[in-house]
């Protein structure tokens, strides 16, 4: 047990929470801004941009971000084990993947701040 | 020593069950939304910045280039979703059978066509 908290080897169950909670996360985000653009009859620029100024939103985009990263953490790592099989080039694949990812969360932090 | 068994690789006789190709489908529309990612969080980056960028990015989506990824990427959203759904019920110990899991893959491969063709009037 000790050796297990020490390490930061995921494991089968870990993962598969993660994927399940992220998934809800992004589900439920994809749902609003579905119910976004069904509802608004004519998008303008200040629509646009006032829906993320409240700290509400700001926070749901953020965490779907971070949701997106661990999400594709896992999914990513699983799709790649299976079509490349040697370790290294593995390895730079996803770290290009996995840094694209935290790309993708900095870039919306960052958005999100100047709105 | 190698034992002689018979091989068919006659690619008109083999043929992927349904529950194979709704695997197939979640993959390949999971990595394309990773790097669809790349344009709908530029264009969202870009469209919040500045009056001038939402012109820029409503251009775009206008254009025939944008108005198929934007459809592209919700379509795979839609089937990733969907199949997403099918994996939950799954876990809940439903559909676990090859006939029922066969269907279920038909099922949602055909609910996902209709709602990309649902999505792609909606959109063009």
């Amino acid at each position: 047990m000790v050796t297990n908290q020490a390490s930061i080897k995921r494991d089968g169950v870990q993962d598969y929470v993660t994927l399940r909670t992220t998934a809800a996360i992004i589900t439920a985000f994809s749902f609003f801004m579905v119910w976004f653009f069904i509802t608004t009859d004519e998008l303008s620029y200040e629509i646009w941009r006032g829906l993320f100024t409240g700290l509400g939103m700001k926070v749901f985009t953020f965490a779907t971000l971070v949701a997106v990263m661990f999400h594709v953490r896992v999914g990513l790592w699983q799709v790649l084990t299976d079509y490349v099989k040697a370790p290294g080039l593995r390895a730079v694949i996803q770290f290009v993947l996995n840094l694209i990812a935290f790309v993708y969360v900095l870039v919306g932090l960052f958005v999100l701040w100047s709105i | 020593m190698k034992k002689q068994r018979p091989v068919n690789l006659d690619l008109k006789t083999i043929k992927f069950p349904p529950s194979a190709v709704s695997s197939i489908l979640h993959r390949v529309t999971g990595v394309a939304m990773f790097f669809a990612l790349l344009f709908v969080i530029w264009a969202w980056a870009v469209s919040v910045s500045s009056p001038d960028g939402f012109a820029n990015v409503q251009t775009i989506m206008d254009g025939v280039i944008g108005k198929l990824i934007a459809i592209g990427t919700a379509s795979a959203l839609t089937y990733h979703i969907l199949g997403g759904i099918r994996h939950v019920i799954m876990d809940m110990g439903h559909w676990e059978e090859l006939e029922s899991g066969n269907n279920s893959a038909r099922a949602i491969i055909a609910l996902w066509v209709v709602l990309t063709v649902v999505l792609g009037v909606a959109l063009w």
